[in-house]
Order: structure tokens, then C-alpha cells, then sequence
């Protein structure tokens, strides 16, 4: 019974229609012990924790909790067991306060004693050193706020085996120390920990073992102390990344795109871009890098007129005409005027195509407005649609397929073929290969580089400075809103970069001398 | 207690979305659910009565379709019915939740008598057809838009304030009525320019509601390629599938929702019109007799299908039409036909889930 | 004075029978649930609370008020939570629309009840209409002595006890929601089923209880029309819009119990407000029956300008949850 797993995964597998999410997962965790399960978007981390906390019914394989074999149909099996699961997407009640939150399907007598539960909640607080306001709404508390209340849940129910999903993904760097803190504190008080994560440097800084997810299925676990960056990625990718992407060198850069001090306030308040400022030149690849959410998605949105600006100017400079500023104009008005700006959003099947509808339908969200009065032009659409599926090497059945049903990589071909088919002089792309396979992947990283060759300013949004690295020619790096500095891809080195994104203003050059200009 | 649970017990049923469904295997569910619908009816019907519930079938079919009249006054109905359910079908498409089809069928015809009765001894048809049309939309327009608008610039819940707007549009008309009742006193307004039959829709090569089927059918045709083949379709078709796709393809998404609700509204509206021109030459509150609620199953039945519409709406006329036959041949109340109504909706409804959704029990699996 | 008391009175009588079918479409949409049926299970518990005293009253030579108060106080109950379980199966468990289930539901509902109304008496060999007068005088029976106090009794103590159960019930829901553990799992529910059901509460379970248990208050919405309004008597569609006042007094309340308790009261006055200001023509009474609906409209528009987060409806009202889904 001692050297039981407090929790052990044999075999499980489970299913989505004909998706295989999980395949034969083992997994196993002792008390007193920080697991990390490391693995890329899309192995299935997620999933596999979603079975163990009663989200998702596995449909193969056992569980065993502290060694007896258990059944874990919904999450109110699972609490029992002592097992709690902090969700990516916070799963609170926004109208309800921390305390209701907290004390939310939990037995007890039929009147609910709040006061009696707020005392208890600060008593827990005190313990672990978290601050909170049991009486809070959760709809005025900060992201840091909603995730106390999210652990402080875990603690209340007593739980010992605790599952944090990328839970430093939305936090600041002083928040996820103390994240760690805490965690660490629970992993002394006897508890099992695991944690879900892609940063290689959390996994080496906080876990004492290893667990690697690839494509849904156990690539293995090992100690952390005999792990080190490289042979984690190693493990996470299938084989050692060398990445060999092919970059040419800039042909003639025109100045084609220059933002001045761009401020952007979202519906909450919260300044999301703060005094942006940059150039982009066709004939090159801009790279953006940042931690999530340092204003990457308002940056893009913003010059493609979806995101209202409180203050700043954009100026297009298109081949052969004149200069347009277009930092007052909708997207509308832009695509209206014939300024060729094209945009892979990050969000494919939710804002740049529409799932249930067919590849001629999907075209025609950019092209729609042509051709006459009263008719949709459907006829160019379809031999656009038919020339992509040739030119990209779509794997579909056909053009009235619905673009919902692809695979990942597919939708993403459909999604910059057609925003390439415009032959734009800015292209702007968002996680461009987020989700997708190793081919997949490079045959868009072909794609961009066709498009700067022929003299397209490439802005790309990435996630893996590897990648930014080898792919761009200068990468910009954002860290909260601000522009941190602009470096030169072909000497900056990954560490560079990292400390950029999480110290404003050090280690990179203030936009305004930016040595890294193409000659 | 928590070790009772840890049994290997797991869940009997297991659901899952259902990737493809035949278009076969999806008619013969919706097939077999009719059938069982029946089925319970029949039995509701002999648990009730004590009636043959084949007779009452046979009656319904005869009071339905039995004769000459009969058949076209179940297709006059239907044709309202069809019309409102082309109404309501883009503002569906676009996600927008219009229940106050009833409210605009009533100012739409509203605004058909207000011409018949202060413009129809003054004016020749030939101006008198194309004002009681304009009004008719125009009035249904306005009632439309008023809640898009809202819902637009502050995402006021359209449900809600459709649903209330048809009733404020119920006692206009009850205001109306007693403005222009005839007789003084009855509460009622009796047939509109009974002497001159002005405003009444004339025949059309002999049949008496020819105009009635011109007009739908030539809408409902249009709006048929409206949606599938026009630019402002795809508009209605983008904003209702994504409302992030849409601002992304630069569509404004407020002027979509007022548009297509103007739009709904003044089919709407004119349903109104053939309902008083068309069909019974005065206006009450009852005119619209539910229309605008049944066009909704009718629409969301037939997955806003023109086609399938033009089925659905006959089949429920044809129901309603031969339960009032029935009603009188057997001593019965005419409102058995709102629960046979009520019933194979509840069957048609639930059957759609065994054409979405795979239903599986597990069997019992155990490691050797 | 005594016009005022008697406004008071008839607006109280007015009021409610909405606020039954308030309280229960409360309790209903706190589930997440908008059951857009509530007029028909209004007319189903109304009749068959109407069918049961009518038996009871023809099989029994000497009726007893009393029993004839329990089993129609029974039928209401059990008929409107069959109108809730109906929407319930539909919505719930086979994942049907609900705007368009609740409107057959209403369609299924009002069918039944002027069915039945119209067709009892005939049904059961008798002529004439239903009358109930044994079991309805149970229902219109005052507060002895209370009601005989000056001013308050007229006012506050003269009326049958459904009124005294609507407004205890709209006590006791306001103290279930925000006072008690259920009632917090039900509004998670409402706002947002994935956390309901991440916190290990049985989401399609309190769908259903919430549901079937607002059809039958929602019933005895009916049953008061039916019973205490007309005395046991039944007219085709004299239910009115009622039904649809209901719903129009959820968004009115803000989906809080004891604002509909005097909201339902201030309905009940603009409902009859025409018959008490003088010198309104037949027309212009028309027009003042609009007044609870514009009020209302009105409200909905306030409440959705000022974005208060507590006003607004439940969360996930109209939408379905489903886990697996993915």
C-alpha cells in the first residue's frame, strides 16, 4: 500500500469519432511527488486528464487510485477519490463569489453557511500564503484572482492527487513563482501533483518526473534531473529537432507597412497594445514573438481594421501608388479601397473559415462582395477552390466538402491558399502551424517563403522561437503590449529572445534605433 | 460510501455525435417517428372518445382534401403559413431568434384594412393593390426592426422582445377594431368593403385564390435564391454561422441583423395582407391564428429549406383543416387537433437527436 | 376608498395567476431551460384541475369540498409537471431546440386544455357546461375573521388561499436560490453547466427536477384562473395572453421570485387599469392593455443598456450541454 501510485493510468485510450486522442496511455504518480506531462498542442495531454477527472469516459483501460482499481464516471466520482483538476479554461460561475464558487457541489446541510465558509477559506489562505477575497465576484477579479479561487477549490475539498492544466499560461512571471511556490508546499504536505505543460523550462524547474505525450500516445517518463532541454523536445517531437527550413535572403526590401505608436483598450479596459511601433518590408518575414496573450492577436487585428485603435497611424505603402493611411478604416474600407492585406488568423474554423460550409463557400468569404448588384459570383470561387486543392495538394474529397471535416494541416492549406490567392502585398499569419503535423508544417513554412520571395511583406506569429529563429528574417518581440525590440534573426539567440519577452525594454534595441533595418 | 462506488460499474449508454447520416436512414427515422406519432394519437384518440381512430383519420383526410373547396381553402392556409415560414427563415439563418411573426402578420394587416377602408372607394385597384402591398411590408418592416435594432447596439435579447412586441400588436389591433367596427357595437369589423369588394384579391383564371398562390410561390422562390445565391445570402449565412468570420471577412454584422430583419419583418407583413385580401376580407385579433409560432417549427423543421417548407406547412394545415372536420362529425371540439398537432411535433422534434446521435450500450468488458 | 380597495383586490386576483407561471418559469430558466411552453402547461394544469373536481363532483352524490380541493390541487400539480417532463425528454435527454419544442409544448398544451374545456361535459354524457361550484367555493373560501378587519382585511385578507401559497411559494424559491446549497447548484447550472458539472453536480438532473417542478407551479397558475378567477367554471381561450404575461413577468422580475411577487401585482393593475380611469373610450382601453407589455419591453431594454451582470438572464439560458461534445 505504501509504494502505491497515488494514481496509475494503464492502457486508456480514448476516441472522438475517428480521432484517436488518447492510445494506450500508461501514466503514474506518487504522493509527495510533481509530475510534469509534457507534450505539444494537440497529443493529448488535456484529454488524458479530463479522464482522470471524470470530464471524459476512457474507452479502454483501468485506473488505479492509491492501488485499487476505481471507476471514474463524472467529476463527482472523482472527488471522492480526492482528485481535483484545474481546468485551462477556468471553469467559475462568473456571477457568483469566490466562497459560492468554492463550496459549489459540495454536500452538506441544505442551508449554506457562507460566512462559515468564507472563515474556513481564509484559515486555508493563511496556510499557503494566497490572497483572497471570499466575497468577490469572479467576474471583477483579474485572471491571477480566478485561478487562487480555482486551487483555493481543490484545497477546500481536500484534495491530495491535484491537475493543473497550463496553469502559468495567462500568468506573469512573479505569479508563476508563486504558483510554484504553492505547488511545491502541496507536493511537501504529501500530495501528487501533475502538471500539463509545453515550456521545457517549468518542466525542468518544478517536476521531479517526466511524462511525454506524442500524437495521443506514451513516448515514456523520465527522472528530471536526468533530463535536459534537448532530449525533452527529443521525446516530444518524435525525433531530435533539426529544424532545416529553408531562408532566403531578402531581395530588395521596400518599405510596405509602418506602424506608429498603435494603442489598442479592449471591452474590459485593459490596455491590450501599448504605443506600438514598427516597420515591415516586403521581401522579408517579420516574426512576432511573446509570451500568450502580449498583444500578438490585437497587433494583427488591429492593422487588419477588426480591432478599434484608441490612438497611433498606420501607413500602407502599396507597389507603384501612393502611400494610404489606413489606421481609421474598417475591414471593410480596406479590402473596398484594393489594399491587398491578407490574414491568417490564429482562430481557423471560428474567425478565418466556417466549418460547416464547403471549400466554394469558404473562398467566397473574401471574394463575395464581386461581381454584380444582386449576385454572389459563385463560378470563380469554385475554380479557385479546385485550383488550391491542385496547387497545395488538399487532401479532401472534393470542393463541397465541408472544410469542418479536414484534418488540421488541411484547413490551414485552404486558409492561406486562399489568402495568398490574392496576391497580397502584406500577408499577416497567426500560428501558422499550430496543430499541425511535421509535413504539414513545412510545406507552410515553404509557402511564406514563396510569398517574400516574390516580395510580399510576411508578418508570421509564432509560439516556437526555434522556429521563429529559422524561419524569419528579424523578429519583433512583444512582451505586454509593448514592443520589448526588434532583432535580427540570423544572430539572436533563444535566450535573447526569452528574456525580451518577460523584461520590457532589456536586451533588444527600442524601435526607434533599430539597427536591424535591411540594407 | 465512496467505497461502494469503486466498483468497475460504467455508464450503460454511451452518446456520441454521429459523423455522417444517409439521407435515407434520416427519412425513414422521421418516417417511423410520424408512424409512432399516429400510433399514440390513435391510441389518445380511443383512450378519449372511445372513437375509431381509423375514422378519425379517414375524417381528418376528408375534411382536409375531401372536396373541391375544402382542398383550396387547406391550400389557401397553407400558403399563409408557408409565406410566414419563408419570412422567418433568414432571420433563423442568421441566428436571430424572431418570434414576433405574429406581431407583424397583425400590423401588416393592420395596414392592408387602414387602405381597404380610408383608399378603397377613392382610388382604382390598380393603385389600391400596390398601396395595401407597401403598407403591409411597411408596417411588418418597422415591427421587425424595432427589436434587431436593439439587438444590435446593445444585444438586447431578441426572444424576449419579439415575443413582446406581438403582443402590443395584438391590442393596436383590438384598438383598431373598435375604431372600425361595423356594426357600431359588435366588436367586430366585419367583412371590409363588403358592397364593393374593393381591396378583395380578385380570381385568377378562375381560381378564387390564384393570387394567393402566384404571390407565395413567386416569393418563396425568391428568397430561395436570396439566401443561396445573392451576396447579402452570404451575408446572413456567414453572420449566422460565425459572428468572428464575419467581422473578419468585413461584414458589418449590425447592418446584417437590421437588414434581414426589415426583410423578415415585411414578408411577414405581407402574410398580413394575404390573410385580409386574401383570404378573410376583415381583420381580427385572431387573424393570424398562431401563424407566426407554427412558421417557426415549420422553418426549424425543414432546416430552412424552401422546399421541405412547402411540405410541412401543407401536412400541418392539412392536420388543423380535416381536425375541424372532424370536430363537427363527430361532436368533437375542433382543438383535437392542436394536441394530434402537439404530439407528432414532440415526435418529429425528439427524432432528429436518433439522426445527430449515436446511442450505444456498452458491454461489459473485463481484462482476462 | 373603496374603488381603491377594490382596484387593489381585482389587480391582486389579476396578478396571481401570472405570477404562478412566473415563479415557475423562474425556477424553470434558472436551469437554463426557456421553456417558451409555459401557456399550454398553464392550460394543462388549469383543466385538469377543472377534470378532476368535475369527476369527483359527478361520481359522488354529496361532494366534499375538500377532497375535491386536494384531487384537483393534485391534477394541476402532476399535469403541469407532465408539460415540464415532455420539454424536459426533448430538450434535455434528445438535445431538441428549445424555443421550438416549447412552442409545440404551448401548441400541445392550449389544445388540450380547450379540448377538454369545450368537450368534457359531452364526453361524459352530459349537456351544458362544467361547473364546478362544490370544489371552486374550497378555493374561494376568505380568512375568517382577518378579513372581516377594517381596510387591511379588505386589502390583505380576502382572498382564496392559492393567493397566500403564490406569494409563500415566492418566499420559500427566493430562500432556495440564494440561500441554500441546491439552489447555488441550480444557478451554476443556469450560468454555466460545464462548471456545474466539473463540480460533480448531476447537470441534466436538476435540468429536469427544475423543469417538471416550475410545469407544476406553472400548473397551479391554471388551477387559480380556473378555480378561484371564475369559480370553476371554463372558457375557450378565456385564458387569455396570460401565459405570456408570465414570461413577460421573469424578465420584468429580473429572474428574482419577490420582485415578480409585486411585479405580478403591478401587472395585474395596468392589466385592469382601463376599467378604474374615467373617460376612456372602448378604444383607448385597448390601448392601456398594451402597458404591461411596453413596461416590459422597457425593462428588458434597461437591462440590457446597463449591463448589470446580476440583471441579466441565466448564462446559458437556450443552449444546450453536452459533455462528450467536442
Amino acid at each position: 500500500m505504501r509504494d502505491a501510485y497515488a494514481i496509475e493510468l494503464r492502457n486508456i485510450t480514448k476516441r472522438f469519432g475517428k480521432v484517436v486522442a488518447n492510445d494506450g496511455v500508461n501514466l503514474s504518480v506518487r504522493r509527495g511527488e510533481i509530475l510534469a506531462v509534457l507534450g505539444e498542442n494537440g497529443s493529448g495531454k488535456t484529454t488524458l486528464m479530463n479522464v482522470i477527472s471524470g470530464i471524459y469516459y476512457p474507452d479502454e483501460g483501468q485506473i488505479f487510485v492509491h492501488g485499487e482499481e476505481v471507476t471514474i464516471r463524472s467529476p463527482k466520482d472523482a472527488f471522492p477519490l480526492g482528485i481535483g483538476m484545474i481546468h485551462q479554461h477556468f471553469k467559475l460561475v462568473d456571477v457568483l463569489t469566490a466562497a459560492e464558487n468554492i463550496v459549489l457541489g459540495l454536500e452538506g446541510p441544505t442551508k449554506l453557511d457562507i460566512p462559515a465558509v468564507a472563515t474556513r477559506i481564509s484559515e486555508l489562505a493563511d496556510k499557503y500564503g494566497f490572497e483572497i477575497d471570499p466575497n468577490k465576484k469572479i467576474y471583477e477579479m483579474s485572471v491571477s484572482e480566478k485561478q487562487t479561487v480555482e486551487i483555493m477549490k481543490m484545497l477546500y475539498r481536500g484534495a491530495n492527487i491535484l491537475i493543473l492544466d497550463e496553469p502559468t499560461a495567462v500568468l506573469t512571471p512573479q505569479e508563476t513563482d508563486a504558483l510554484f511556490a504553492v505547488l511545491r508546499n502541496m507536493r511537501d504536505a504529501g500530495n501528487a501533483v501533475i502538471i500539463i505543460t509545453h515550456k521545457l523550462n517549468e518542466v525542468l524547474a518544478l517536476s521531479d518526473r517526466v511524462s511525454v505525450l506524442h500524437k495521443g500516445k506514451y513516448v515514456g517518463t523520465v527522472e528530471t534531473k536526468d533530463a535536459t532541454v534537448e532530449s525533452l523536445t527529443e521525446m516530444m517531437v518524435g525525433t531530435k529537432v533539426t529544424l532545416d527550413i529553408d531562408r532566403p535572403d531578402p531581395v530588395d526590401p521596400q518599405v510596405r507597412l509602418v506602424v506608429k505608436e498603435i494603442t489598442c483598450v479592449n471591452k474590459e479596459g485593459v490596455t491590450t497594445l501599448d504605443h506600438a511601433s514598427f516597420t515591415a518590408y516586403g521581401g522579408e518575414i517579420l516574426g512576432i514573438a511573446g509570451v500568450a496573450g502580449s498583444g500578438q492577436k490585437e497587433l494583427l487585428e488591429s492593422i487588419a481594421g477588426l480591432t478599434p485603435k484608441e490612438s497611433g497611424e498606420i501607413d500602407f505603402y502599396p507597389p507603384d501608388q501612393p502611400m494610404q493611411e489606413i489606421s481609421k478604416l474598417s475591414a471593410v474600407e480596406i479590402s473596398r479601397l484594393g489594399i491587398k492585406l491578407s490574414f491568417v488568423p490564429e482562430d481557423r474554423l471560428g474567425m478565418g473559415l466556417v466549418g460547416p460550409m464547403d471549400m466554394i463557400d469558404n473562398m467566397m468569404i473574401r471574394s463575395y462582395r464581386k461581381g454584380g448588384f444582386f449576385w454572389a459570383d459563385r463560378r470563380s470561387p469554385r475554380t479557385l477552390a479546385e485550383h488550391v486543392i491542385g496547387t497545395l495538394e488538399i487532401d479532401t474529397p472534393g470542393v463541397t466538402t465541408p472544410v469542418g471535416k479536414l484534418s488540421g494541416g488541411n484547413v490551414q492549406k485552404v486558409l492561406v491558399g486562399r489568402e495568398i490567392a490574392s496576391a497580397p502585398t502584406v500577408l499577416m499569419v497567426a500560428y501558422p502551424v499550430r496543430g499541425l503535423d511535421i509535413n504539414s508544417a513545412y510545406t507552410i513554412y515553404a509557402l511564406l517563403n514563396v510569398q517574400k520571395m516574390r516580395g510580399v511583406a510576411v508578418m508570421c506569429v509564432g509560439e516556437d522561437l526555434d522556429v521563429l529563429l529559422a524561419l524569419c528574417d528579424r523578429i519583433l518581440v512583444l512582451c505586454d503590449g509593448r514592443v520589448a525590440g526588434i532583432v535580427d534573426a540570423r544572430t539572436a539567440t533563444k535566450e535573447q529572445i526569452g528574456l525580451m519577452m518577460t523584461h520590457t525594454g532589456k536586451g533588444g534595441y527600442r524601435d526607434g534605433e533599430d539597427e536591424t533595418r535591411p540594407a | 460510501m465512496a467505497r461502494t462506488k469503486r466498483g468497475p460499474h460504467e455508464p450503460l449508454i454511451h452518446i456520441s455525435r454521429r459523423a455522417d447520416c444517409s439521407l435515407l436512414r434520416a427519412m425513414l427515422v422521421r418516417l417511423a417517428a410520424i408512424v409512432l406519432a399516429l400510433v399514440v394519437c390513435g391510441v389518445v384518440i380511443v383512450a378519449l372518445t372511445g372513437l375509431n381512430p381509423l375514422e378519425v383519420y379517414a375524417g381528418i383526410i376528408d375534411g382536409a382534401v375531401g372536396s373541391s373547396r375544402r382542398l383550396w381553402v387547406t391550400i389557401r392556409d397553407a400558403l399563409a403559413l408557408l409565406l410566414v415560414g419563408v419570412a422567418v427563415a433568414p432571420a433563423f439563418k442568421m441566428r436571430f431568434w424572431n418570434v414576433g411573426g405574429e406581431g407583424q402578420i397583425l400590423v401588416g394587416a393592420s395596414a392592408t384594412a387602414a387602405v381597404m377602408i380610408y383608399m378603397g372607394d377613392k382610388v382604382p385597384a390598380g393603385v389600391l393593390f400596390p398601396c395595401m402591398i407597401l403598407a403591409s411590408m411597411l408596417a411588418g418592416l418597422v415591427w421587425g426592426a424595432i427589436p434587431a435594432l436593439f439587438k444590435a447596439g446593445w444585444n438586447t435579447n431578441e426572444t424576449l422582445f419579439t415575443l413582446m412586441m406581438n403582443y402590443v400588436a395584438t391590442q393596436l389591433v383590438s384598438f383598431l377594431i373598435v375604431f372600425w367596427e361595423n356594426p357600431p357595437g359588435s366588436n367586430s369589423v366585419g367583412l371590409i368593403n363588403a358592397s364593393t369588394n374593393a381591396g378583395w384579391l380578385p380570381k385568377l383564371g378562375g381560381w378564387t385564390y390564384g393570387w394567393n398562390l402566384v404571390i407565395v410561390v413567386a416569393l418563396a422562390a425568391f428568397m430561395y435564391v436570396y439566401m443561396r445565391y445573392s451576396k447579402q445570402g452570404y451575408e446572413i449565412a456567414y453572420v449566422g454561422q460565425s459572428v468572428n468570420t464575419a467581422r473578419y471577412a468585413g461584414i458589418s454584422v449590425k447592418k446584417v441583423i437590421v437588414r434581414t430583419m426589415c426583410i423578415s419583418g415585411a414578408l411577414c407583413g405581407l402574410a398580413g395582407f394575404l390573410l385580409v385580401s386574401g383570404a378573410g376580407h376583415t381583420i381580427s385579433t385572431s387573424l393570424s391564428g398562431g401563424r407566426g409560432f407554427t412558421a417557426i417549427v415549420v422553418a426549424w423543421l425543414s432546416k430552412l429549406n424552401t422546399f421541405t417548407m412547402m411540405v410541412v406547412s401543407f401536412l400541418l394545415t392539412f392536420m388543423a383543416k380535416g381536425a375541424i372536420q372532424i370536430a363537427s362529425q363527430f361532436n368533437l371540439n375542433e382543438n383535437a387537433s392542436e394536441i394530434i398537432t402537439g404530439i407528432i411535433l414532440f415526435f418529429v422534434l425528439g427524432c432528429e437527436f436518433f439522426i445527430n446521435y449515436k446511442v450505444e450500450f456498452r458491454r461489459h468488458r473485463r481484462e482476462g | 376608498m373603496g374603488t381603491i380597495v377594490i382596484f387593489i383586490q381585482k389587480a391582486i386576483g389579476q396578478g396571481m395567476c401570472i405570477l404562478f407561471g412566473a415563479d415557475g418559469e423562474i425556477l424553470t430558466e434558472k436551469s437554463g431551460n426557456l421553456n417558451l411552453g409555459v401557456p399550454g402547461m398553464m392550460y394543462m394544469g388549469g383543466i385538469a384541475g377543472l377534470a378532476a373536481a368535475f369527476l369527483y363532483e359527478r361520481a359522488v352524490g354529496a361532494p366534499s369540498a375538500f377532497v375535491g380541493f386536494l384531487l384537483s390541487f393534485l391534477a394541476a400539480v402532476l399535469a403541469g409537471a407532465l408539460g415540464g417532463l415532455i420539454y424536459s425528454v426533448l430538450t434535455t435527454s434528445l438535445r431538441a431546440n428549445q424555443n421550438v419544442s416549447g412552442l409545440a409544448l404551448t401548441t400541445f398544451g392550449v389544445g388540450l386544455g380547450n379540448f377538454f374545456g369545450g368537450s368534457l361535459s359531452s364526453l361524459s354524457g352530459g349537456v351544458g357546461q362544467i361547473s364546478v361550484a362544490t370544489t371552486a367555493s374550497a378555493y374561494r373560501t376568505k380568512l375568517p375573521l382577518l378579513s372581516d378587519v377594517p381596510l387591511l382585511g379588505p386589502i390583505l385578507f380576502n382572498y382564496g388561499i392559492l393567493t397566500y401559497f403564490a406569494i409563500a411559494l415566492s418566499i420559500v424559491m427566493a430562500w432556495y436560490l440564494n440561500r441554500t446549497r441546491q439552489g447555488l447548484c441550480l444557478r451554476a447550472v443556469g450560468e454555466s453547466p460545464a462548471t456545474a458539472d466539473a463540480a460533480g453536480i448531476n447537470v441534466s438532473l436538476y435540468k429536469y427536477l427544475a423543469t417538471c417542478i416550475g410545469g407544476a407551479i406553472a400548473g397551479l397558475g391554471g388551477l387559480y384562473f380556473v378555480m378561484e378567477y371564475s369559480g370553476g367554471t371554463w372558457t375557450n381561450n378565456g385564458f387569455g395572453d396570460r401565459g405570456w404575461l408570465a414570461i413577460a413577468l421573469v424578465i420584468f422580475a429580473r429572474w428574482r421570485p419577490m420582485n415578480a411577487v409585486w411585479g405580478s401585482i403591478l401587472f395585474g393593475a395596468l392589466y385592469i387599469l382601463y376599467l378604474y380611469i374615467p373617460g376612456l373610450g372602448r378604444s383607448s382601453q385597448e390601448i392601456f392593455k398594451m402597458l404591461p407589455y411596453i413596461v416590459t419591453i422597457v425593462v428588458l431594454i434597461l437591462t440590457s443598456l446597463r449591463r448589470k451582470k446580476e440583471d441579466q438572464p441565466p448564462e446559458s439560458l437556450g443552449l444546450h450541454y453536452f459533455r462528450e461534445e467536442r
